[in-house]
């Protein structure tokens, strides 16, 4: 299975928390140098699925490779060594709140390189200009709008130009502005930089409109793979309920209760 | 810049916590700097010593000289052998001069008193002291008192 | 009766497993000294935010206690006429006790929440994970200059406290109530030994430094990174660092002082 064309390669993927299966037998293939969206309701893992592929936590069972290296069976200093080729854009931002938008996007450059002054930052310009906030330089991270926290943390995640990006809900509560900028910077870098995107959301139109390749992620197990034209024409239910946004379906709008006839009839009698 | 300030500003800190630590060696522990001045041992032998201890002071005319180094209790005799450590300065004690457990006020701490002999010739290091007197046992005192001895 | 059994059990499991947690992040986060060229920048920082901000309260709170301590030991002293012996009161205490002891209960309360929270909050921000994911260790980065700071900072803190202490006893009793001032320091002298109590007073405040700290940044490390969470994570911190001060200063206390 595994290709010249795949980047990471995930393989029938067991993940507990606690007692609760997150992920259960999950397999997934993410081509190298494309951008792939993973869509699923909330709360079905998805952000943990980024956090497993950057070895931040284990599986029960199952593989992740990334570029042919298995994530979760590497020493610590040598998967520090990966995630120097990763960069990975948080929902939050993520910026070093007492740290100005230079110093957040210069960050790696110091730990990671021995790079002298004048070349850090001109990297840093460079990276800033990219995502349009080379004038927000000196600004805290406090003092950023949400779109632009989101914009310079992805200069931070470019800044030692990685082979991977993983974007976590990059969509999530951004005027239609922010989003169509996000859209457009997201694309771009992808053609740009060659580099292999992942993107974990559950806005369905952004997302499709980005990207290559993009499967559903639905009770711990994938439901529908392909590219988006493949997909809108996927006979699943399931994946129709949630591409068009249907209320209810498979997935059902009730949480699981008895019927409410008896409910309210029990309510009346204690 | 700012980088700067703070560094100013901790290495102050750090400067004041030292001088803490000076302050409290020096004024509040009265560790001084010279104490290695030469000192000998002389020894006295006490039937009591009631509570004098080690690093008591030991004075002449009210000066300190030296310090109480040991304090055990003679096998044979049965009495108390103090070890006393005097400063080379005051290599002038007359032989005959005698040892004397006096306290400081009423309540106070209890120190070895050097009584001046007449003698010319002066203590060594290794010397007993020829006479000496016991603390004053205020409890026994009263004893004796009312019973009338 | 199997059920309380099985509670009591896992209670204990609980505390065994946070004790060994808490243990391996203390000796990862020990080994883990950055290279001086970035972490000395880092430690200057963190000894300014434990240290240098925590000296206000440290400066008024050593100057109050001794002076309470001053007035108290007039009134007990002069009872039995030796009101002289106030210095070495006021020193012996100060020294030996309340300087440690009060400055790591000031220092848990102003500088440990605060470590908490903070830490905490990164946490929550996903900084922390964003900086593993840059490829950077934040027990590295973030907990061992916050670690060493504390460390270094708190017998710092507790002697600045004793030698305020000292001169707001003698404000009281030498300025106010008319002791002696020659008399003060005398008494102090020859009563205070450097070894005996000094020494040994900072030795404990070195331990609680290192307790107050590793139970800080531990809380703020291992928080549920939710506000209530924080804010849980910060009342622990406090209470912990509070009892097991208490509790070690008996502990110490009895081996320096208690003749066993």
């Amino acid at each position: 299975m595994t290709s010249e064309s795949t980047f990471i390669d995930i393989q029938n993927l067991v993940f507990l928390r606690g007692e609760r299966r997150i992920f259960d037998g999950l397999s997934l293939q993410i081509p190298r140098g494309k951008v792939t969206a993973i869509m699923g309701p909330s709360g079905t893992g998805k952000t943990t699925l980024l956090k497993l592929i950057g070895g931040q936590l284990r599986p029960e069972s199952g593989r992740i490779t990334v570029d042919g290296i298995c994530v979760h069976k590497l020493r610590r200093s040598a998967l520090y060594d990966l995630r120097k080729r990763m960069g990975m854009l948080f929902q939050s931002g993520a910026l070093f709140s007492d740290i100005s938008t230079y110093e957040n996007v210069a960050f790696p450059l110091r730990v990671h390189t021995k790079l002298p002054e004048d070349m850090i930052r001109d990297i840093v310009l460079m990276k800033l200009e990219a995502v349009g906030l080379r004038g927000a330089r000196d600004l805290m991270p406090s003092e950023l709008s949400g779109g632009m926290t989101r914009r310079v943390a992805l200069a931070r995640s470019i800044a030692l130009d990685p082979e991977l990006i993983m974007y976590d809900e990059p969509f999530t509560g951004q005027d239609p502005i922010a989003k169509g900028v996000l859209v457009e910077m997201i694309s771009k870098l992808n053609r740009s930089m060659g580099l292999t995107s992942v993107l974990v959301s559950h806005d369905v139109p952004e997302s499709l409109s980005i990207c290559d390749y993009a499967c559903i992620v639905s009770n711990g197990q994938v439901i529908g793979a392909g590219t988006p034209e493949e997909l809108q024409d996927n006979p699943s239910e399931r994946v129709q309920q949630f591409l068009q946004g249907k209320p209810d379906g498979p997935v059902p709008f009730h949480y699981p209760a008895e019927p409410i006839a008896e409910d309210l009839a029990g309510g009346a009698q204690r | 810049m700012r980088q700067r300030t703070m560094e100013i500003v901790v290495g102050a800190f750090v400067l004041a916590g030292c001088g803490a630590l000076l302050f409290l060696a020096l004024q509040v522990s009265g560790l001084t700097p010279q104490a290695a001045e030469p000192t000998y041992k002389v020894y006295a032998n006490f039937n009591d010593v009631g509570g004098l201890a080690v690093r008591g002071q030991v004075s002449m005319a009210g000066v300190t000289i030296g310090r109480v180094t040991g304090i055990k209790l003679d096998p044979k005799t049965y009495q108390a052998r103090v070890e006393m450590e005097i400063n080379k300065s005051a290599e002038i004690i007359p032989t005959d001069s005698s040892a004397i457990i006096r306290t400081a006020g009423l309540l106070g701490e209890k120190y070895v008193d050097v009584s001046v002999g007449a003698d010319q010739s002066y203590m060594k290091d290794g010397d007993t002291f020829y006479g000496t007197q016991s603390a004053l046992n205020i409890e026994r005192l009263i004893s004796n008192f009312a019973s009338g001895k | 009766m199997i059920d309380r059994l099985a509670t009591i059990g896992r209670g204990t499991f609980d505390i065994l497993a946070s004790l060994g947690r808490s243990s391996e992040f203390l000796v990862r986060s020990l080994i883990a000294v950055p290279r001086p060229a970035t972490g000395l920048p880092l430690l200057v920082k963190q000894i300014y935010a434990v240290g240098v901000l925590s000296l206000a309260i440290i400066v008024v709170s050593g100057l109050f206690i001794g002076m309470v301590l001053g007035l108290q030991g007039y009134n007990i002293l002069t009872d039995y006429g030796s009101e002289q012996a106030i210095g070495q009161m006021v020193a012996l205490t100060l020294v030996r006790e309340l300087g440690p002891v009060v400055t790591a209960l000031l220092f848990a309360g102003r500088a440990g929440s605060a470590l908490t929270a903070e830490i905490g909050l990164m946490k929550a921000t996903e900084q922390l994970s964003s900086m593993e994911m840059m490829g950077v260790d934040p027990l590295r980065r973030v907990i061992a200059p916050r670690f060493w700071a504390g460390f270094i900072t708190m017998p710092l803190l507790a002697m600045i406290f004793s030698v305020v202490g000292i001169w707001g006893g003698m404000l009281v009793g030498v300025d106010w109530l008319g002791v002696f001032e020659g008399s003060y320091w005398a008494n102090m002298q020859s009563s205070v030994d450097f070894g005996e109590d000094v020494l040994n007073g900072v030795i404990k405040s070195i331990v609680f430094g290192f307790v107050c700290t590793w139970i800080a940044v531990y809380q703020g490390y291992d928080s549920v990174p939710t506000s209530e969470g924080i804010s849980s994570a910060t009342t622990k911190t406090v209470v912990y660092s509070s009892l097991a001060v208490l509790g070690l200063d008996f502990i110490l206390t009895a081996v320096m002082f208690g003749d066993i």
